[in-house]
């Protein structure tokens, strides 16, 4: 088994690839149907990047973005990340409360609520897929929600890696909506010694 | 154009005036300066962490408190400036997102600070301003020129601390 993220086979980061895959399917169909739109999505990037980059993933580490954090228990503990440029989160909530597109220009605590609620529903959608697929049982814990600087929401997940090591696996999918209006980047961060047990749940060590 | 230098997550800088360190977007990281006016050399430090100790990766002091400050006062009096005369001010260990049952995940941020501040203080070097804990984001840079410390946040904009 990999020591360290450095070391995973092309074979192991093609399954990853493939459960953020499922995971992300899953997901945006979930979203589909509740804004009632077509929604395209990636291909997932699993990459390994050293701490210090990924706030570049999501258009540095000033961006003001909105994001909703899931703990993910269980056998293989995670975190789920959901990011949002600020105009699409204030658009997705446009489209949840039937308002005109625009109307929104900050949340107050029911938008802060739905956008809590979509990243409930994505990450259950996403946790799902990944349990057919693994037969691991995964549960998210309640949604938190921040609107603030990309590198200072992405710090919370990047911590507990931090104290493993200086590298972050991360399993990405970019959703992006048919009018263009709504995109996000739906993270998947296992901690390390998750990594394993994903792996071997899906037969690749 | 001021010569601005970039400090990167769990990454230290030293210089000297006319340069800026700035570390962009910190959450519960922490952006601690010290600076020493009469040769007007300094360092800009970003911890993730309190205490290395508790973490299987040592590999990098500058990740954490107790073995970042250290490193970052060792590299700026090897840069010419005198420790004794050294002043810090630090910025950052925010909470940014609120768990109803606060885990102990969450509060990073403020054992951050703690550890910061109570080295520092083991150190003998005086914490001239300070703005740490809260929910927002930061970024924090210092010139070199006067020591001068910024922190800019989305819904305040930049201050001076």
């Amino acid at each position: 088994m990999p020591t360290g993220f450095k070391d995973l086979s092309g074979n192991q980061l093609d399954a990853l690839r493939e459960i953020g895959n499922i995971g992300a399917g899953n997901s945006a169909t979930a979203l589909s149907q509740l804004i009632n739109r077509r929604i395209e999505m990636n291909v997932p990037n699993v990459t390994i990047v050293p701490l210090e980059e990924v706030p570049e993933l999501v258009g540095g580490p000033e961006t003001v973005v909105v994001g909703v954090f899931l703990r993910v228990y269980g056998k293989a503990p995670s975190n789920i990340l959901f990011l949002m440029p600020q105009d699409s989160a204030f658009y997705l909530v446009d489209t949840l409360m039937g308002k005109q597109r625009g109307e929104t220009k900050s949340l107050d605590f029911m938008d802060q609520s739905a956008l809590m609620e979509i990243g409930n529903i994505l990450s259950g959608a996403y946790l799902n897929a990944l349990f057919n697929f693994t037969q691991l049982a995964l549960l998210p814990s309640i949604p938190a929600l921040a609107m603030d600087m990309a590198g200072a929401i992405l710090n919370v997940v990047l911590v507990q890696l931090g104290q493993m090591g200086d590298h972050a696996l991360v399993i990405e999918t970019k959703f992006i909506s048919e009018d263009d209006g709504i995109n996000g980047h739906f993270f998947l961060v296992p901690d390390p010694g998750s990594l394993e047990t994903i792996l071997t749940a899906v037969g690749v060590e | 154009m001021p010569d601005l230098v970039k400090v990167g997550m769990a990454d230290y800088k030293v210089g000297k005036a006319p340069s800026t360190l700035i570390s962009y977007g910190l959450g519960s990281c922490i952006g601690i300066s010290v600076y020493d006016p009469h040769s007007k050399v300094g360092g800009l430090l970003h911890i993730m962490l309190s205490d290395s100790s508790q973490s299987r990766a040592t590999d990098n002091p500058a990740k954490f408190a107790d073995t970042g400050i250290p490193l970052l006062v060792k590299e700026v009096v090897a840069a010419g400036a005198v420790q004794r005369r050294l002043v810090a001010k630090m910025a950052g260990g925010a909470q940014m997102f609120a768990f109803a049952n606060t885990t102990d995940i969450m509060k990073v941020g403020e054992r951050n600070a703690i550890a910061a501040k109570t080295l520092l203080k083991k150190m003998g070097i005086p914490i001239l301003a300070e703005d740490t804990g809260g929910t927002c984001g930061r970024t924090v840079s210092i010139d070199l020129n006067n020591g001068d410390y910024f922190v800019k946040t989305v819904d305040k904009g930049e201050r001076k601390i």
